[in-house]
């Protein structure tokens, strides 16, 4: 287990716990004060944590970059092109390219934009995405915050995603912007429920809402267990994250953009990398909670695991905005409401009959209850037939 | 006491992702639901109609290109077709054979595009199109082969056309014949049952029999209201007539089947070159010597029309005895089944409305002359 | 229904993704090899290269080696930078007449010194502005003496458009590879203007040269 250690979070902070604490000693203590006893240890420990935090957020960003070229290629190979290839080995440093321009770009905020909100929306934007990664686990207890109800926490911040587009759609006076802002107001509120719902079979079950308790309870990815949980996650994850086929926030095609229609430069690639680090936020969630997180066979480290199961899910959610259209406003609203909620209703119910029949500490009773529930999931086929009743009632007003 | 509200107006265009070139909507929007629509169009006119007064025949050829650039093939033979009929002009069968294959050819280009713009509005961002490009770039790529360019063709001539196919363009038409099915079944498989597409465009749109002969819409519009009309069947002009295939229907009028009849006149297409394969004539003219470069038609007037991919696209010349005509006055389906834009919008909803709009398949180069 | 039809559409974008033969799109103004046809560009075998120069195979399958290659064009390409033969033009201004932009510029004067038969004007303008130009290849079709092609080159861009006007001495010295369109005589012979060598004034016209006797033969009337 030590050299999964080398990766955990904790072996890291002793390391520059140790480091900085010597370095005081051997600077402050050994040469200014030598006659002065000092403990140095509230110092080493906030700026060893300092130092941490400074490493993962610069980590995400610089995965955040890393996903923007990923998901270019990737796209461009579905789609038969070639993708960035000019910079760079594989065209790996385009991201960077990408960053200088926006750099070097004028920063335009439109007259008759409220300024102070038109600036703080891209930070507002950027926040929530960045904290959540102090949360994520890269093995046992190797995590930046530890809090016993990691779930709700992660919830209550991504959550202010909302308040960030609404901010920049009604700071930036603009029609177009207003549209997306008002869109999303609606649908980012709504998908909050059914995903909610979707998880409290997943609270129920590993009886736990620390993300360690989670991973840990999963001997069997939850995925085997609760599918119908899993999929109304992924739709309602994929509606959070604003992505196609929920991306009538953005909507090129109709907005021509969205809130950040009226954005350029430097806040408007801060708005593209909080926009770009939702999905690796989302992917790992899903990771987190369905596949069971850093658990697999021990001969890759756990850390390593994590990324892999991340990498795929950042694939399957490609590979499905490159292939589906978009839904119209009602027609979201109406598959939350309607289909995704009754469902996660469903799941709670099964999970929560299910757990008083079976003794769910065993390994076998576990795997039955996959099976009753993956067999649900031809509800679910009935239910995704309802699909053609959507236009039913789609009538031409009258004006 | 009722809250006061105003609709929002936005103007789409002219610079917007979905209006196909510069077009300009002024929608008045209730929430998202359009409750008033004002077409402004215009900002493409280069006075076409005018500057053919001031070239001669042959060289009116040329402005026609850049009409519809998305089927330069059928404006061509359009414009030709007219000069003829003014001028008494025959065509040698070989030529006849040789525009009906191009023109159909053109008319595979121009759905190819429509259905890859049509899903790029439902809002797939570029996977389709990239599909429907990568083959129409084979159909370019024959035109090239065949006179030179692959937009601004310039192909044809009164009494003929420029040049003989040379022998590489009918093997490489061989094999995109092969390949095109294959393409059409993918694209069927990607969108006709896809229930997202179904949701988004089945009922919506509909566009009544009744009401699309009364706005004189043509083309694949109309026949997706359930009206067989076609002009290559009901005044065949070239070596239609000498062809065998169907007008597809659509049953509805809504969005789903102006797609739909599109892809199945992209098969009927293909039937209809490998038919014009078989019986072109092997040896012969390939344009009428005695036409002259400076024509001179006898004073007069003529309309001819052909079915372009968009329609019913009409020439109407006067001569005066001149080198130029006197008067060219072009009927462009794009600019005529626009009018029934306003009552097909009004009522929707806001990504209702791009995809109506694109499924008209209206182009603006067509539409401002 | 059920939902297959959106499974199908992911199989379809799979099989795009998976397939070679589907991928289709050609890199321009320069390539990235991969280490086969860097080797096929080295001449040398593929499996010798691998084991010669390793670093290179490496590089290239990173994609960091590229090769300035151009879009290839079919022989008719109607294209930039005209091919004219000043041995060919008689200065007769039919390619001026028939352009329907009017952007030819022919001046000459006669050559009274030059009496001989056979002789011609000298032509001392001979301007076209391709800024204007639409390639439609009229003025090659007019042409009754075969003098002026269409070139095949589309990468003109330059800063003024003053440069955009080619004039008798851009003309003279433009390298003389003539595109096929509206020139059946040139395709006769299967040249291709991107891979052949430049044509003399001799050969790319439709009548045939004739030699000293024959050419005197011309001019006698024989009933
Ligand atoms: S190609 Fe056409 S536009 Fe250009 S010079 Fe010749 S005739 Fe004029
Ligand atoms: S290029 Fe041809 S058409 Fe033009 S002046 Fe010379 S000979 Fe006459």
């Amino acid at each position: 287990m030590t050299q999964d250690y080398i990766f955990g979070f904790n072996t890291l902070y002793n390391f520059f716990f140790e480091i900085i604490t010597n370095t005081i000693n051997s600077t402050i203590v050994s040469w200014i004060l030598p006659n002065f006893s000092f403990n140095p240890g509230w110092i080493a420990y906030i700026l060893s944590a300092l130092t941490i935090s400074f490493l993962i957020f610069n980590a995400a960003l610089m995965g955040a970059a890393v996903y923007t070229w990923f998901e270019r290629r990737i796209m461009a190979k579905f789609q038969g092109r070639y993708g960035p290839n000019r910079w760079g080995p594989f065209g790996l440093l385009q991201p960077i390219a990408d960053g200088i321009k926006s750099i070097t770009k004028e920063d335009i905020i439109p007259t008759g934009a409220d300024r102070v909100v038109f600036t703080i929306a891209p930070i507002v934007m950027m926040i929530p995405g960045l904290l959540v990664f102090a949360f994520i686990p890269g093995h046992i207890n190797s995590m930046l915050g530890k809090i016993n109800v990691g779930i709700a926490f992660v919830f209550g911040v991504t959550g202010m995603n909302t308040i960030a587009v609404i901010m920049a759609g009604w700071a930036s006076r603009n029609k177009y912007a207003m549209f997306g802002a008002m869109r999303s107001a609606a649908m980012l509120i709504t998908y909050e429920v059914p995903m909610a719902l979707a998880i409290a079979g997943v609270i129920l079950l590993s009886g736990s809402m620390s993300f360690n308790g989670i991973i840990e309870a999963q001997k069997i990815p939850f995925i085997v267990t609760q599918p119908i949980a899993f999929l109304v996650y992924m739709i309602c994850a994929t509606a959070e994250m604003s992505r196609a086929p929920f991306d009538m926030i953005e909507a090129e095609s109709e907005l021509g953009g969205g809130y950040h229609t009226e954005y350029s430069g430097m806040k408007f690639a801060i708005l593209q990398i909080s926009e770009f680090m939702a999905p690796i936020v989302q992917s790992a969630l899903c990771v987190v909670l369905f596949l069971g997180g850093f658990n697999g066979p021990d001969f890759i480290p756990g850390i390593l695991w994590i990324s892999l199961k991340i990498v795929l899910v950042l694939f399957i959610l490609l590979w499905t905005r490159s292939t589906w259209p978009r839904l119209r406003v009602d027609q979201i609203m109406e598959l939350a409401w309607k289909y995704l909620l009754p469902l996660a209703l469903l799941n709670i119910l099964l999970i929560a009959t299910e757990m008083t029949i079976f003794d769910i500490t065993q390994s076998t009773s576990l795997w039955i209850m996959g099976i009753i529930n993956w067999a649900t999931i031809l509800f679910i086929l009935a239910f995704l037939s309802l699909f053609k009743n959507f236009n039913k009632k789609t009538v031409q007003q009258k004006y | 006491m009722p809250i006061k509200t105003e609709p929002t107006i936005i103007n789409l265009g002219p610079q917007h992702p979905s209006t196909h070139g510069v077009f300009r909507l002024r929608v008045s929007f209730d929430g998202e639901k359009v409750i008033n629509v004002e077409p402004v169009f215009g900002y493409l006119h280069r006075g076409t109609e005018k500057l053919a007064e001031e070239r001669t025949f042959t060289q009116i050829v040329t402005l026609t290109d850049r009409l519809d650039y998305e089927s330069s093939m059928t404006n061509n033979l359009a414009y030709v077709e007219a000069v003829e009929l003014l001028a008494n002009v025959s065509v040698p069968e070989r030529a006849q054979y040789l525009r009906v294959l191009v023109s159909e050819l053109q008319r595979i280009a121009s759905h190819l595009i429509f259905t890859g713009f049509f899903l790029q509005e439902l809002g797939v961002f570029g996977t389709l199109l990239m599909y429907c490009f990568r083959e129409r770039e084979n159909v370019l790529d024959l035109f090239e082969m065949l006179c030179g360019a692959r937009i601004t063709v310039s192909y044809m001539r009164p009494g003929g056309v420029t040049q003989d196919a040379p022998p590489e363009f009918w093997k490489n038409l061989d094999d995109l014949l092969n390949k095109l099915p294959q393409l059409l079944d993918d694209l069927e498989n990607l969108i006709t049952d896809n229930e997202i597409v179904l949701a988004r465009t089945k009922n919506i749109g509909i566009l009544s029999p009744q009401k699309a002969i009364d706005s004189s819409v043509t083309g694949p519009i109309l026949r997706a209201s359930g009206i067989e009309w076609d002009i290559r069947k009901a005044n065949p002009y070239e070596a239609y007539d000498k062809m065998d295939f169907n007008i597809p229907t659509g049953s509805n009028g809504d969005c789903f089947d102006r797609y739909l009849v599109r892809i199945k006149e992209i098969r009927e297409s293909i039937n209809i070159i490998k038919q014009c394969i078989k019986s072109i004539p092997k040896k012969g003219p390939i344009k009428n010597s005695e036409v002259p470069f400076f024509l001179r038609p006898e004073s007069g007037e003529v309309y001819s029309s052909i079915e372009s991919p968009r329609g019913e696209l009409g020439f109407y010349l006067v001569s005066d005895g001149g080198i130029a005509p006197y008067r060219c006055k072009i009927r462009s389906p794009s600019f005529i089944n626009l009018t029934v834009l306003k009552p097909l919008l009004i009522g929707w909803k806001m990504s209702d409305l791009v995809v109506i709009f694109g499924s008209l398949a209206v182009n603006m180069g067509e539409v401002d002359r | 229904m059920f939902g297959f039809g959106l499974l199908k559409a992911l199989w379809v974008t799979i099989k795009n993704f998976i397939l070679p033969s589907r991928f289709n799109a050609y890199q321009y103004p320069d390539r990235k090899l991969d280490p086969v046809s860097l080797a096929q560009k080295e001449q040398k075998n593929f499996f010798l290269f691998i084991l010669q120069s390793p670093i290179k195979v490496l590089k290239s399958l990173m994609g960091l080696i590229s090769n300035k290659e151009y879009v290839p064009r079919n022989p008719r390409f109607r294209g930039q930078d005209f091919k004219w033969y000043i041995e060919r033009c008689t200065g007769c201004a039919s390619c001026a007449k028939y352009c329907p932009l009017g952007i030819i510029e022919i001046q000459t004067s006669s050559s009274h010194d030059r009496v001989t038969e056979g002789e011609k004007y000298n032509i001392d303008v001979f301007d076209i502005d391709i800024g204007r130009c639409m390639f439609c290849g009229l003025c090659v079709e007019a042409c009754p003496y075969d003098a002026l092609h269409m070139g095949s080159g589309f990468e003109e861009a330059t800063y003024s458009r003053n440069n955009l006007i080619i004039n008798v001495e851009t003309l003279k010295s433009a390298p003389k590879k003539p595109s096929t369109w509206f020139r059946p005589q040139l395709e006769a012979q299967g040249y291709n203007p991107q891979k052949d060598k430049e044509v003399p004034w001799n050969e790319v016209g439709r009548h045939v040269t004739l030699n000293k006797t024959e050419q005197g033969n011309r001019w006698i009337r024989k009933s």
